[in-house]
C-alpha cells in the first residue's frame, strides 16, 4: 500500500518535472493529410505561446495511438471511424461512446475539424468505362479485377474484410503502399484500390470513385486526440479547430501540398485563416537548405547505425567466445538470433513502443537485435571451425584459456568476424531507414515523407546517401581487414 | 636406468576411458635422458597416453608423474610450459610469423627481446634454419621447415621433457631423413628427454633407445630395442620388429 503511494507520488513528481521541461509533441501518421493537420496543430500551439513540435510520419494507427498512451507524443489527429473500428471495437459508434472509450485510456477527444475523410474504392476510368462500373456492388460480377489496397485497409474491420462480407466480393486483393497503387493504376498494371475521399492525390490520376451503395463505410471525422494530462490552456487551443474545414476545403489543402515545403506552407496558411492568432510572426525555424538537411540526416543515420552496431558486434563476439565450445548452446543462440531476423522490422519497431516509446531507443534496440545474427553466426562458425590440432597445441604448450582466445582463436576467426560485422553494417544501414516510422529520424525521414507525398526527389534524398553510406562502409571494412588480417588469411570473394 | 634414478615419466595403474576404456592398468617408467618411443597400431591409446603426461587428459584411475612430480590439478599452464610439445604437421599458428611462433611462450614469460632473439637463433642454427625465414608466415615454408620451426618452438623455454605426437609422419620420405638428423642434433644439443608417439616402427628404431609397444588398452612390452628383439613378449611384438628390419 505504502509502496503504491510512493510510486504514485514519484511518478506524479516525474510527470510534473517532465511536463515542465518537455515541449508538447504533436504526432502524425504517414500520409499527407495527417502531416498537414499535425503540422497545423503544432503551429497553432506555438502561436498561442506553447513550446510545441511536430513529430511527423509515425507509421500507422497503432504506432500513433501507442505513442500517445506511452506519452511519447501528446496529441495527434485521428478519425472517428478508425477509433470505432481500428482502435476500439464499437459496432454502433456515437460521439459519447467514443469519448467514453478513449477516456478510459486517459485520452481526450476534441470536436471534429468538420470534414469527413471516408474510405472509398476507386477503379481506373478505363476499366470503369469498359465494364460499366459505378457502384461497389458492381464489383461482385467481375472477380478477375486486379485490386490492391493499403495494408491497413486490408486488415481493418471497416476495411476490406467488412467490405467483402457486406458486398460479397469475390476478389482477394494484395496489400500495397498507397502512393504506389496510384502509379500502378496509371500504368495499367492494377485496376483498383482504396482511396481517402479528401485526398487530393487520386484526382490527379485517371480514377473513378465507386459509390458506396450499401452505406458500408462509417463516417471518418477528423478529430484531435490528446492526452488528458495536457495543460487546460493547450486543450483550449485544440478546440479552436472545430468545424473549420469542410470536405472541399480539406481536399484543396491536400491538393496544394505536393512536397514537404508545401505541407508547411499549407499548414501555415490554414492556421493563419483561423484568425485571432496572437503571434503571427511565428514561422517556426526556417527550413534548412538541402545540403544541411542531407548532412543532418546522414549524421543522424550514422549515429543510429553505430549505436546499434558497436554493441551488437561486442555482444555477439563475446557471446560466441563463451558458447562456441558448447554445440547445443551455439546452435540455440544462432537459431534464436535467426528467429529475430524473421520478425519484420516494422513489426518489431511497433512491438517495442510500449516498452521503449518512440524515437531513438526502440530504433537502436531493434537494429541491435537485427545486427546480432550475422556477426554471431560468423563468429561461432569460425571459432568452431578452427583446426583441432591448433587448439590442442595451444592448450598443450601452456597457454591459459584467455591467452588461447586472445592470441590464437579470435585472431584466427577475425576474417570471418569482420565479414559478419560488415554484412551486419550494410543490413543496418538499410534497415535504419525504417526507423523513421517511429520518429527516430535519419535518412528514412525523406524516404518516408517522399513515399507519403509521392515525391521522388525526396525519396532520392534519402536513398542516395544511404547507398553511398553502404559503399563507404564496405570500403572502411576492406581497409580494416587489410590492417587486422595478414594477406594469406583474408577471405576471398564476396561475403 | 638404475633403480635409484627417477623416471622422466611414470604411469602407475593408469586407466582412461572416453566411451570405453582406452587405457587400463598401465604401469610405465620412461627413463630420463633417453628418447622413448610409444609404438602401436592406431587406436591403441598411445596419443592418449601422451596427453595424460601434460594434463590435457586426466586419468580416471591411477597416477601420472613427470620427474617425480604428480601432474598438478591447478597451475597446469606453468607445468605444461616446462614440457615441450610438437605435433604432426607442426601445428604452427598461421597468423603468426615464424619468429612470432617460435618466441610466443618466451614473450608470454616476459623474456626481453635480446634474450628471445638469441635463444631463437641458437635453436634455428642447430636445425639449419636461416634467419631470413623468420619474418615469413608458416604457409610460405616447406613441410620440413615447418616441422623444424615446430621443434624449436617446443624447446624455446628449455624444457627437460619433449613430447612428440607423430611429428614426422606428414613429411615426404626424402626430407624425412634430413629432419631426423636435425631433430637428433637438436635433442643432443638440448639434452632433452623425449617421448615420441609414432606408428612407424622404423622411425622408432631409428630415433629411440627405449621402446614401448602398445596394443589395445595397454602396454604389451617395454624396454631397449635389443632386449625386445632378444625376447619378444608376443608374436605381435616379434612381427612388429621383423617388419621394421
Amino acid at each position: 500500500m505504502i509502496g503504491k503511494v510512493v510510486l504514485a507520488l514519484a511518478s506524479a513528481a516525474f510527470a510534473l518535472a517532465a511536463g515542465a521541461a518537455e515541449p508538447i509533441v504533436v504526432g502524425s501518421k504517414s500520409f499527407r493529410e495527417s502531416y498537414i493537420l499535425g503540422e497545423a496543430l503544432a503551429r497553432l500551439l506555438r502561436a498561442e505561446g506553447f513550446e510545441a513540435r511536430h513529430q511527423q510520419g509515425l507509421g500507422g494507427t497503432k504506432i500513433c495511438y501507442d505513442a500517445l498512451l506511452a506519452g511519447e507524443i501528446d496529441a495527434y489527429v485521428e478519425y472517428t471511424g478508425t477509433i470505432a473500428q481500428g482502435i476500439k471495437n464499437i459496432p454502433e459508434p456515437t460521439w459519447d461512446r467514443l469519448v467514453a472509450a478513449l477516456a478510459a485510456d486517459g485520452v481526450e477527444m476534441f470536436p471534429s475539424f468538420g470534414f469527413n475523410n471516408t474510405y472509398a474504392l476507386a477503379v481506373s476510368t478505363d476499366v470503369a468505362a469498359a465494364r460499366g462500373l459505378a457502384k461497389i456492388s458492381d464489383l461482385a460480377a467481375h472477380p478477375d479485377l486486379r485490386l490492391a489496397v493499403s495494408h491497413e485497409f486490408l486488415e481493418r474491420r471497416d476495411g476490406w474484410p467488412g467490405l467483402r462480407a457486406r458486398y460479397r466480393l469475390p476478389q482477394s486483393p494484395d496489400g500495397i503502399e498507397h502512393s504506389l497503387a496510384y502509379r500502378a493504376i496509371a500504368d495499367g498494371t492494377l485496376d483498383g484500390t482504396d482511396v481517402y475521399s479528401t485526398d487530393g492525390e487520386w484526382a490527379r490520376y485517371p480514377l473513378a470513385l465507386l459509390q458506396d451503395d450499401l452505406g458500408f463505410f462509417p463516417a471518418y471525422r477528423a478529430v484531435p486526440l490528446a492526452r488528458a494530462d495536457l495543460p487546460p490552456a493547450a486543450r483550449a487551443v485544440l478546440v479552436r479547430v472545430a468545424g473549420t474545414l469542410d470536405d472541399a476545403e480539406m481536399r484543396a489543402l491536400n491538393a496544394a501540398a505536393r512536397d514537404n515545403d508545401d505541407v508547411v506552407r499549407v499548414a501555415e496558411q490554414y492556421v493563419a485563416s483561423l484568425g485571432g492568432v496572437r503571434a503571427a510572426a511565428d514561422g517556426g525555424a526556417p527550413a534548412p537548405g538541402l545540403w544541411r538537411r542531407l548532412g543532418a540526416n546522414t549524421a543522424r543515420h550514422l549515429v543510429l547505425v553505430v549505436a546499434a552496431l558497436a554493441p551488437a558486434a561486442m555482444t555477439a563476439v563475446l557471446l560466441a567466445v563463451l558458447i562456441f565450445n558448447v554445440p547445443w548452446l551455439s546452435r540455440a543462440a544462432v537459431y534464436l538470433a535467426g528467429l529475430m531476423q524473421t520478425v519484420p522490422s516494422i513489426a518489431l519497431l511497433a512491438l517495442l513502443i510500449p516498452l521503449l516509446g518512440i524515437g531513438t531507443a526502440p530504433a537502436v534496440v531493434a537494429l541491435f537485435l537485427y545486427a546480432l545474427l550475422p556477426i554471431l553466426r560468423n563468429a561461432v562458425t569460425a571459432l568452431d571451425g578452427i583446426d583441432p590440432t591448433l587448439r590442442r597445441v595451444a592448450t598443450a604448450m601452456g597457454l591459459t584459456r584467455r591467452q588461447e582466445l586472445r592470441l590464437v582463436f579470435v585472431p584466427l576467426a577475425m576474417p570471418a568476424i569482420l565479414a559478419g560485422v560488415r554484412t551486419a553494417a550494410v543490413i543496418t544501414i538499410g534497415t535504419a531507414t525504417l526507423a523513421a516510422f517511429i520518429g527516430a529520424g535519419g535518412l528514412g525521414d525523406p524516404i518516408v515523407t517522399g513515399l507519403t507525398l509521392n515525391d521522388t526527389k525526396l525519396i532520392l534524398q534519402g536513398a542516395i546517401p544511404a547507398a553511398l553510406l553502404a559503399v563507404a562502409t564496405e570500403l572502411v571494412f576492406e581497409g580494416l581487414e587489410r590492417s587486422l588480417v595478414p594477406g594469406h588469411l583474408r577471405l576471398r570473394g564476396p561475403q | 636406468m638404475t633403480a635409484a634414478e627417477t623416471p622422466a615419466v611414470a604411469f602407475q595403474g593408469v586407466g582412461k576411458r572416453f566411451a570405453d576404456w582406452v587405457l587400463r592398468g598401465v604401469d610405465l617408467a620412461l627413463p630420463a635422458g633417453a628418447t622413448s618411443a610409444l609404438v602401436g597400431p592406431s587406436g591403441c591409446g598411445k596419443t592418449t597416453a601422451l596427453q595424460l603426461v601434460n594434463g590435457v587428459y586426466r586419468p580416471d584411475e591411477g597416477a601420472v608423474s613427470v620427474f617425480g612430480e604428480r601432474v598438478p590439478e591447478v597451475g597446469l599452464e606453468a607445468f605444461r610450459r616446462r614440457i615441450g610439445y610438437a605435433v604432426q604437421g607442426a601445428g604452427l599458428f598461421p597468423h603468426m610469423t615464424v619468429a612470432e611462433n617460435a618466441s610466443l611462450l618466451a614473450r608470454l614469460e616476459g623474456w626481453d627481446l635480446d634474450a628471445m632473439t638469441a635463444r631463437r637463433r641458437e635453436l634455428f642454427a642447430v636445425v639449419g634454419l636461416q634467419g631470413q625465414l623468420e619474418d615469413r608466415y608458416p604457409h610460405e615454408l616447406s613441410g620440413g621447415q615447418q616441422q623444424r620451426v615446430g621443434l624449436c618452438r617446443a624447446l624455446m623455454l628449455k624444457p627437460r621433457l619433449l613430447l612428440l605426437d607423430e611429428p614426422f609422419s606428414a613429411i615426404d620420405p626424402i626430407t624425412k631423413q634430413d629432419v631426423y638428423r636435425q631433430f637428433e642434433q637438436l635433442r643432443d644439443h638440448e639434452r632433452v628427454t623425449t617421448v615420441l608417439v609414432t606408428h612407424d616402427m622404423r622411425e622408432a628404431l631409428r630415433l629411440a633407445d627405449h621402446l614401448v609397444v602398445m596394443g589395445a588398452g595397454g602396454v604389451v612390452q617395454a624396454g631397449p630395442p635389443e632386449r625386445l628383439r632378444a625376447a619378444p613378449a608376443s608374436d605381435f611384438v616379434d612381427a612388429l620388429l621383423v617388419s621394421a628390419s
